[in-house]
């Protein structure tokens, strides 16, 4: 008998914690399907106010600056060591077989399609991103945001649509650079430590290197950059509490924007390799 | 005219106003006090669309605030000054811009702008500051640039969060007295919330106490002073034992 009734409340337990376990997990839905909403509303209005009504073009100016002039030494510095990397690192596996006339090709290929918008992009999404969040999130939180309000503004057309279109515009400027650092860096590198000559490089970058190279990688930043500066403004227009909220929305916001960057890489490798 | 009929308004599990009506008559500063944490400031940001009631209305000038749409809201908030507790004012703008944005937004000639900025900087002494930052301001100073903010605007309305809060008493003085000269000089109705109770017999034409998420009592100055009621005669005379526990209030502030 002792046996069947601690069966019975183990049973009991485990029901309720079943129970509980649901209601946990339909909370949980119930606020990332709010959470995709907000995205998905603000989404609509910052295209909305883009191409109807926006007018501050003061605060474009401002957040063009501040995406772009302000990431450009960051940007070449890394993408100058990339460069130097990816040459050497190319070399140590193509001199066993001969082919170090693929090292430009590999080089400009590398950082065109694939390191020099995504390096780029986590930088920037690390920088921008949380520069973005921690701003409006300071904003909200000091009823800064609630001010515009009373003052007839719109938040998303004053706040994000200048942010999302800045960091849209600027992407693929801030990826260019960073794809001729790095290939000028590959160049150099080859020409100095690898023994290939200007000539050789130049005829090995023509061997397998397309003019789409470019334009992908390009596309490709701007969909990061929009994403990173959507995410950042939805992040800082949503945090709660004081220094601590704010701190805690910008880490989600850094982290959530570098796995969309690596989310929207594999989405448009997929379609349009 | 300012009415809340039987507004209902919950955080979760935390009902804040239960019940909410008041009407705040034209030309007249009505003070809203009550408690840390019960209400006030959620009632005030009704007025201005900032949150949408569960139940009940507020009526401004015959316009259900909540079923407006954005050009109405757009419309209905250029008619309305909000002083904010902490001021909020925009900490990259100077004092100058920070004044500017909101005439901006209403079209106002740069001319005009610039009397406006003035004029709202003289009534509030804070001539000379146009082209300070926040950061070089002190709390008071703040303050005073938010009430010049708001009259800047030419409102129908001005909304007072706790404009007192924090200040030593001499700067809440100065505060009380830049109220009442907005009231006399633009003739604007006034709703005021604020625990402080020598500000809201200063400022107010009538008084209001918000207790547990609705009135409690409203009356002229006077017969607030002269009441009966045990909440409302503990509460002005600031007495921690009486009608309400004060150790067992709820104090978590709600914003």
């Amino acid at each position: 008998m002792k046996n069947f009734w601690d069966l019975r409340i183990k049973s009991n337990f485990s029901q309720k914690n079943l129970k509980i376990n649901l209601v946990k997990l339909g909370q949980r839905t119930f606020l990332v399907l709010q959470y995709m909403g907000g995205l998905s509303i603000l989404f609509s209005k910052t295209l909305f106010y883009s191409i109807k009504k926006f007018t501050r073009k003061e605060n474009l100016l401002d957040q063009l600056n501040k995406v772009g002039t302000n990431s450009v030494l960051i940007v070449f510095l890394i993408t100058l060591f990339t460069g130097i990397v990816l040459a050497l690192q190319s070399a140590y596996a193509l001199k066993k077989f001969a082919a170090e006339i693929y090292i430009p090709g590999m080089v400009a290929l590398s950082m065109t399609r694939e390191l020099g918008p995504v390096l780029t992009a986590l930088i920037i999404a690390g920088r921008v991103g949380a520069s973005m969040t921690a701003e409006i999130g300071t904003m909200t939180v000091t009823e800064q945001v609630d001010a515009l309000e009373t003052l007839a503004y719109d938040p998303q057309s004053y706040l994000v649509v200048p942010r999302v279109l800045a960091a849209t515009l600027m992407f693929p400027v801030v990826v260019a650079l960073s794809e001729a650092v790095g290939i000028v860096s590959g160049w150099i590198t080859s020409v100095s430590l690898l023994d290939l000559s200007t000539v050789e490089f130049v005829k090995g970058l023509r061997l397998f290197y397309e003019f789409k190279d470019i334009w992908y990688g390009l596309f490709k930043s701007m969909s990061f950059g929009f994403a990173i500066a959507l995410i950042g403004c939805i992040r800082g227009l949503h945090a709660e509490g004081g220094a601590e909220g704010v701190g805690n929305t910008t880490m989600r916001a850094v982290v959530l924007g570098a796995q969309a960057i690596l989310v929207l890489d594999a989405f448009w490798a997929v379609v349009l390799l | 005219m300012i009415v809340f009929t039987d507004v209902y308004k919950s955080f979760g599990p935390k009902k804040v106003l239960q019940g909410f009506s008041l009407e705040v008559p034209d030309g007249q500063t009505t003070v809203v006090i009550g408690y840390s944490g019960t209400g006030k400031s959620v009632a005030l940001k009704h007025v201005v669309g900032l949150l949408d009631p569960d139940a009940g209305t507020v009526n401004v000038d015959g316009q259900v605030v909540h079923e407006l749409d954005r050009a109405g809201l757009v419309a209905l908030r250029s008619t309305i000054g909000f002083v904010f507790q902490f001021a909020a004012l925009f900490d990259s703008l100077t004092v100058r811009e920070n004044i500017t944005l909101g005439l901006k937004r209403q079209e106002v000639p740069q001319r005009e702008i610039d009397e406006r900025i003035r004029e709202s900087l003289a009534l509030v002494d804070m001539e000379g500051s146009e082209d300070r930052y926040p950061i070089e301001l002190s709390g008071g100073m703040r303050k005073r640039i938010g009430i010049a903010r708001a009259i800047a605007l030419k409102p129908q309305y001005l909304l007072y969060d706790e404009p007192t809060s924090g200040l030593d008493p001499v700067t809440s003085a100065v505060i009380d007295r830049l109220m009442v000269r907005a009231r006399e000089k633009l003739g604007v109705t006034g709703l005021v919330v604020t625990h402080d109770m020598n500000s809201a017999y200063t400022v107010g034409d009538r008084i209001a106490m918000l207790y547990k998420g609705a009135i409690r009592q409203v009356g002229t100055v006077e017969q607030i002073q002269r009441t009966h009621d045990p909440i409302v005669r503990q509460f002005i005379e600031g007495r921690p034992e009486g009608a309400e526990d004060a150790g067992g209030l709820n104090t978590q502030a709600v914003s």
